[in-house]
């Protein structure tokens, strides 16, 4: 993959970029905004075209950078990943949670994990009488990260990526470099 | 003395003189090269089991493991090849998918030397699928943990407790992918009748398997201890 | 006891032996007692009493004979006369027909083709021959005729020296120079100095030092003795598994008896060189037969390899230099201190000298225990001696050197028997393990089959091994369900080079051998597997095979 990235399809000469999360905290996307004055200069090369600070409803064409938050953890998120794949050139697994399943894979460790986790979410303790919704999409067996389902481009570790380290990531490939991971992600 | 007569080798193309016997690892950390390891613990009996201190000799096809290996008369060592370099991110990764690391939600984040090691080694996400072990926690002891999903077998903590606590509570069970690290006859920690709780073994760990309750990891994974246990080890 | 008294015995002993006209040697090795030899041994000795010719036939209970597959087996000399499958039924049959009548009796004979034919029986010189259990027996087929010629004529060095004239390389499977391991364990500066005798077969398939163990166990104890005798050690253990119980039988008995004829011991043949035998168990784990894991064991300690340098030549047991030998390689010895070096090298090829036990299985007409001269090729040993695949039956794959050994086809079938030509084609020599597979076979599943026994026998010390195979499983494991990618291959071989090159102990630095050749030899079946998610040979995707986590 070539790190350039291409800024004539938008028309404002911006990097069209998507944020999208998945199975997480929301505590990359956090960390996303916490880049502060950074993202001033950052702003004036992108268009965040997706996401959950933008109000679009549909995955766009055409998308230069992804940034996937989260795990894959349900039957839609399996949807949306392979659909944003397809839409998007460069692919980034955003946070532990995308990259290493992080929390949200703990409940791998059990069989029947995904019936197991969501009765003891909705019906413990069991004087609540409650019942698992049936509009929750059907979990997966387990949780994956990204890379086991489509092909990932790049990986920002950290719980959450430090902003710092998300404006590094960023200017390396608007500026059409790959940046060098080495000595500068932190799990956890 | 043997100790005094000086053999000269070549680290990484740098001509370096150390006492014999020495191994590559410390030959090369005492003239401010550094391998990585996980087994090795300055002060306990080299183990040469995580594989990560691999280097070549020139001459040999094979790899040695310089925690383990003594430096020799003439010998062209080389720590950081590309070869080498993947390897040991290889071998990172393997650990790492092996038994349940989420770093977020360990004890000993930010005090972890394979999460360490992951950090300035690039390795950015594990290639292969990630193994999910269920093992119960024993916190049956007064104070210390053992957390076996996490343990990356590195042995420090049976070595620590056989060599310098002289007890040999800590030892190993099963073979493979299933060996566990165990307290006497398999017993839960906290009926132990040979533990000392002399705390050594959570000093040592370098990931977050074994802990002490209540105490912060900072505290805990002392840098000193590396020169504690050299010492305990030289007192006679 | 000295030289002349062993002549006596030896003497004594033919006399006692010439006096009968037939000798019936029963087979009673682990293989055929499982057919119940030891009954037909019995029925022997009543029909021999009952038709009154206990005085021209001798009974004797006797080691493996060769031929497994068809046991119980019994050999009746003079002539070589082999019976197979031998029932209690049948018995006194045998013994009315061929020793009453002189008369051998033809519907029970084996008709083993070639089987002997390309075979040189050096190793297993007294195997189906000798009774295990008597001591004179082995004297009098020339038995403790070199220990002597050793103890008398020849000095230390000299006995190295011979040794290192032959030739012989270590039978365990590296193929190290055994003269040169000597040499290099008498020089060691430190005392004591011990010697360990490797029994732990625990190649699946794998039963040739079980056998020499329990057909002739003076040849191995001979054999350490004169170790003992050339690196100055005194004291040798032999490393057997538990689950070889006969083997361990026999072994104890002529450790006793050896010692109560001072040929271990204090003062050996009252000469000044002592040497002492123990037996130790080990519980049966496959990496136990690593030379630096069995030290450990021995030691009474995990099984687990530790590294070289330092090597056991220096640091063996208990920190002291010490000789570890596969039994193989000392039964030889004897051989060669009797007859010389240079006769030792006319047997196989110049720089790969004498010949090499085989426990041949699979898919084949004669399965048993062979020896051939080194040199020999995977052809013969497969077509002439193996007679080739019953049910007419196609060849598809021959493992060479147990499960960490290479699969490989019939393309490579010429290749010599020998370490550096199996090395070439992707083989080993390890342990001497030769599975015939037939075209019902997966090749994929076959390197799955292996990888697990491999995942399940590494002790779990080092990254590569334990924690790098179970990832390889892993990929087995999709491709053989139907979840398999082009992908795949690629992590296969690279995730095998990293453990071949990385591990600790030749179990890791051997075991993705299988899929290794597989992959060399067999790609389209990985290819049929992953992209048509079919299988011919109808192993895989059944879904007993998928495991669920």
């Amino acid at each position: 993959m070539s790190a350039a990235i291409n800024t004539s399809v938008s028309s404002n000469n911006r990097a069209r970029i998507a944020t999208v999360w998945l199975s997480g905290c929301a505590g990359c996307h956090m960390s996303f905004l916490d880049q502060d004055e950074k993202i001033v200069d950052l702003a004036k090369k992108i268009q965040v075209v997706y996401g959950p600070l933008v109000d679009a409803k549909e995955f766009p064409e055409n998308v230069e950078v992804t940034l996937v938050e989260g795990s894959v953890a349900n039957e839609e998120q399996l949807e949306v990943l392979k659909d944003i794949r397809e839409k998007t050139r460069v692919l980034i697994a955003f946070g532990d949670c995308a990259v290493t399943g992080n929390v949200t894979a703990l409940r791998n460790s059990w069989e029947n994990s995904d019936k197991e986790v969501l009765e003891r979410a909705y019906k413990s303790p069991e004087d609540l009488q409650a019942a698992v919704p049936n509009m929750v999409p059907k979990l997966l067996i387990k949780t994956r990260p990204l890379h086991e389902i489509v092909k990932v481009d790049f990986y920002i570790p950290g719980c959450p990526p430090s902003a710092d380290l998300i404006n590094y990531v960023l200017t390396e490939l608007l500026a059409g470099k790959i940046p060098n991971m080495e000595g500068k992600a932190k799990y956890g | 003395m043997a100790e005094n007569f000086m053999i000269t080798l070549k680290i990484d193309g740098v001509q370096i003189s150390v006492p014999e016997g020495t191994t590559i690892l410390k030959a090369a950390k005492d003239n401010g090269i550094l391998i990585p390891t996980l087994c090795d613990l300055e002060g306990l009996t080299p183990y040469g089991g995580c594989r990560l201190c691999l280097v070549e000799v020139t001459g040999s096809p094979k790899l040695f493991t310089a925690c383990t290996t003594p430096a020799n008369p003439g010998m062209d060592v080389t720590t950081n090849s590309e070869r080498l370099k993947n390897y040991r991110k290889i071998a990172v990764q393997m650990l790492m998918s092996e038994r349940v690391h989420m770093c977020a939600v360990c004890v000993a984040n930010d005090h972890c030397e394979l999460q360490a090691l992951a950090n300035q080694l690039g390795v950015n996400h594990v290639a292969f699928e990630r193994h999910f072990t269920r093992e119960p926690i024993d916190s049956s002891h007064d104070f210390l943990v053992i957390d076996r999903n996490r343990c990356i077998l590195c042995t420090r903590c049976v070595r620590v407790c056989d060599k310098i606590e002289g007890v040999h509570t800590l030892d190993l069970k099963k073979r493979s992918k299933n060996t566990e690290v165990i307290m006497d006859l398999d017993e839960a920690w906290g009926d132990s009748c040979s533990c000392t709780g002399c705390r050594k073994c959570a000093k040592v760990c370098p990931v977050g398997a074994i802990y002490i309750e209540g105490e912060a990891m900072s505290q805990t994974k002392n840098p000193d201890v590396a020169e504690f246990i050299t010492a305990r080890r030289n007192r006679k | 006891m000295n030289l002349s008294d062993i002549q006596k015995i030896a003497e004594e002993e033919n006399e006692f032996q010439r006096a009968y006209k037939y000798r019936i040697n029963v087979c009673c090795s682990s293989g055929c007692s499982s057919f119940g030899a030891f009954k037909v041994l019995k029925a022997f000795e009543d029909a021999v009493k009952e038709f009154g010719v206990e005085n021209i036939c001798k009974v004797a209970r006797t080691g493996c004979v060769g031929t497994c597959s068809v046991g119980p087996t019994v050999l009746v000399d003079p002539g070589e006369h082999r019976y197979k499958c031998v029932t209690l039924e049948n018995v006194r049959e045998i013994v009315q027909g061929h020793i009453v009548s002189g008369i051998p009796v033809k519907k029970y004979l084996h008709n083993h083709g070639d089987f002997f034919r390309k075979q040189h029986r050096l190793v297993l010189r007294n195997a189906g021959k000798i009774d295990p259990t008597r001591i004179q027996d082995y004297i009098s087929a020339g038995g403790y005729f070199a220990l002597a010629k050793c103890l008398a004529n020849m000095t230390p060095q000299g006995v190295i020296q011979e040794i290192l004239n032959s030739g012989l390389r270590g039978r365990g499977g590296a193929g190290f120079p055994v003269g040169q391991k000597w040499n290099l364990v008498a020089r060691a500066h430190n005392t004591p100095k011990y010697i360990v005798a490797n029994l732990d077969e625990g190649d699946p398939g794998v039963f040739a030092n079980r056998t020499l163990a329990e057909a002739d166990p003076h040849a191995i104890i001979e054999g350490m003795v004169i170790a003992g005798y050339a690196i100055d050690a005194q004291k040798g253990y032999i490393y057997i598994r538990s689950e070889y119980p006969l083997a361990i039988e026999v072994l104890q008995k002529a450790i006793t008896q050896a010692k109560s004829m001072n040929l271990l011991g204090d003062n050996i043949l009252g000469t000044q060189h002592n040497f002492d035998l123990e037996l130790r168990f080990g519980a049966g784990a496959f990496v136990a037969g690593e030379e630096t894991a069995i030290l450990m064991s021995a030691e009474g300690r995990r099984a687990q390899p530790r590294p070289r340098p330092p090597y056991p030549a220096n640091q063996g047991l208990w920190n002291k230099p010490t000789l570890i030998q596969n039994v193989e390689s000392l039964a030889n010895a004897p051989l060669i201190i009797l007859n010389g070096g240079t006769w030792f090298k006319s047997y196989g090829l110049p720089n790969c000298t004498g010949t090499k036990c085989f426990s041949l299985t699979g898919e084949i007409n004669n399965p048993g225990l062979i020896e051939v001269p080194m040199g020999i090729s995977l052809h013969e040993i497969v077509y002439d001696i193996g007679g080739g695949i019953p049910n007419g039956k196609k060849f598809k794959a021959v493992l060479v050197g147990g499960p960490s050994g290479g699969c490989l086809p019939e393309s490579t079938l010429e290749a010599q028997i020998d370490y550096d030509s199996l090395k070439n084609v992707g083989a080993i020599m390890g342990s001497g393990g030769i599975v015939v597979l037939n075209e019902d076979a997966c090749m994929v599943d076959t390197a799955r089959y292996f990888t697990d026994f491999c995942i399940d026998e590494s002790c779990g010390k080092c990254t590569p091994c334990r924690a790098g195979l179970a990832r390889v499983k892993e990929v087995f494991d999709k491709i053989t369900t139907g979840k398999g990618e082009l992908k795949d291959i690629d992590m296969l071989e690279k995730t095998s080079e990293y453990i071949i090159n990385a591990s600790l102990c030749g179990l890791g630095q051997t075991a993705p051998n299988p899929i290794l050749t597989t992959l060399r030899y067999f790609k389209e079946e990985y290819l049929e597997h992953i992209i048509n998610k079919k299988c011919k040979a109808g192993t895989c995707f059944k879904n007993e095979n998928i495991v669920e986590e």
